[in-house]
C-alpha cells in the first residue's frame, strides 16, 4: 500500500493505493495521526485506487474516527467500490461513517 | 482439472498480500466470479493468515503458517494450518454489527469469513486448521 496527502481547502485528502490490510494499515493510522497533531481537523479519506480492505483496516478506520471526533474533528470516506460498499454494509460500518460517491461530494460534505 | 497449490508461509503478516494475490490469480484464470476473486477469496483468506499468524502463531517469526489450496470444478478449499493449539470457532465469532459492537475496532475477522465463504471449519490436524469453502456458482 501507498499513500498520499493533499490538502483541499482545510480538508485533508489522503488517497489510499492498494490494499488496507493487517501488514500497512499503523502506517495509515499514524499518518492521520500525525496530521491531526499538527492541528488539522478535516480528512477525507479516498479509495479509489483500492482493491480491498481486511478487518484490520476496517478497525483503522473506526479508531481514527473516533480519535478525530475526540479532537472536534470530521473524516469522511469518499469513491468505494462495489467491492468495498459490499464490506461496509456487511459490517454496518456504512452506519458509522459518511460515505461520499465521489472526491467533490466528499469534499461539499463538510 | 484440479489444480492445488501448497505453500509454507514463514510468520510475518507482509506476506499476505502477496499469498492472497497468488491464489487470487489462480482461481481467476480458472474462471471463477469476478467477485469472489476480488472480495471473498482476498478478504476471508487474508483473515484467516492473519488470524493464524499474529493468534495460533502469536507472531512468532520463527513459526511458519501452512496453506494449501485446492481449486476444481466444484469449488475453493483453502486450509490453512498454523502451530497454535487451536480456538472454539463459535465461541470466537461474533457479530460486529450490533449497536454495541459497531464501534468496534475489533471482531470482524471470523465474521467476515462466515459471510464471505460459504463453509468456514476448524480441525486439528497436527496443527490448528481453518478451513473454508467457496463453491462455484
Amino acid at each position: 500500500m501507498s499513500f498520499s496527502i493533499t490538502k483541499h481547502g482545510e480538508v485533508v485528502v489522503v488517497d489510499v493505493e492498494g490494499q488496507l490490510i493487517v501488514g500497512n494499515r499503523q502506517e495509515l493510522k499514524q499518518k492521520v495521526l500525525d496530521e491531526l497533531e499538527k492541528g488539522e481537523r478535516k480528512f477525507l479519506i479516498d479509495f479509489t485506487r483500492t482493491g480491498y480492505i481486511d478487518s484490520s483496516g476496517l478497525g483503522v478506520l473506526v479508531s481514527l474516527s473516533k480519535k478525530i471526533r475526540e479532537q472536534g474533528g470530521e473524516l469522511r470516506l469518499a469513491n468505494l467500490n462495489d467491492d468495498l460498499k459490499t464490506l461496509f454494509e456487511l459490517t454496518k460500518l456504512d452506519t458509522l461513517f459518511q460515505i461520499a460517491d465521489t472526491r467533490e461530494r466528499g469534499l461539499q460534505s463538510f | 482439472m484440479r489444480v492445488v497449490i501448497e505453500l509454507d508461509v514463514p510468520n510475518d503478516v507482509r506476506n499476505i498480500e502477496r499469498i492472497v494475490e497468488l491464489v487470487s490469480r489462480q482461481i481467476r484464470e480458472l474462471d471463477f466470479p469476478a467477485r469472489a476473486c476480488s472480495l471473498n477469496v482476498p478478504v476471508a483468506l487474508s483473515e484467516a493468515l492473519s488470524n493464524a499468524m499474529l493468534r495460533g502463531n502469536r507472531d512468532d517469526h520463527s513459526k511458519h503458517v501452512h496453506l494449501r489450496a485446492l481449486v476444481d470444478h466444484a469449488a475453493l478449499v483453502l486450509e490453512i494450518t498454523d502451530e497454535g493449539g487451536g480456538f472454539d470457532l463459535d465461541r470466537c465469532t461474533r457479530d460486529p454489527t450490533t449497536p454495541e459492537n459497531v464501534v468496534r475496532e475489533d471482531g470482524r475477522g471470523l465474521y467476515l469469513m462466515h459471510r464471505l465463504m460459504d463453509r468456514v471449519e476448524r480441525y486439528t490436524d497436527g496443527g490448528n486448521v481453518v478451513r473454508l469453502t467457496l463453491k462455484r456458482p
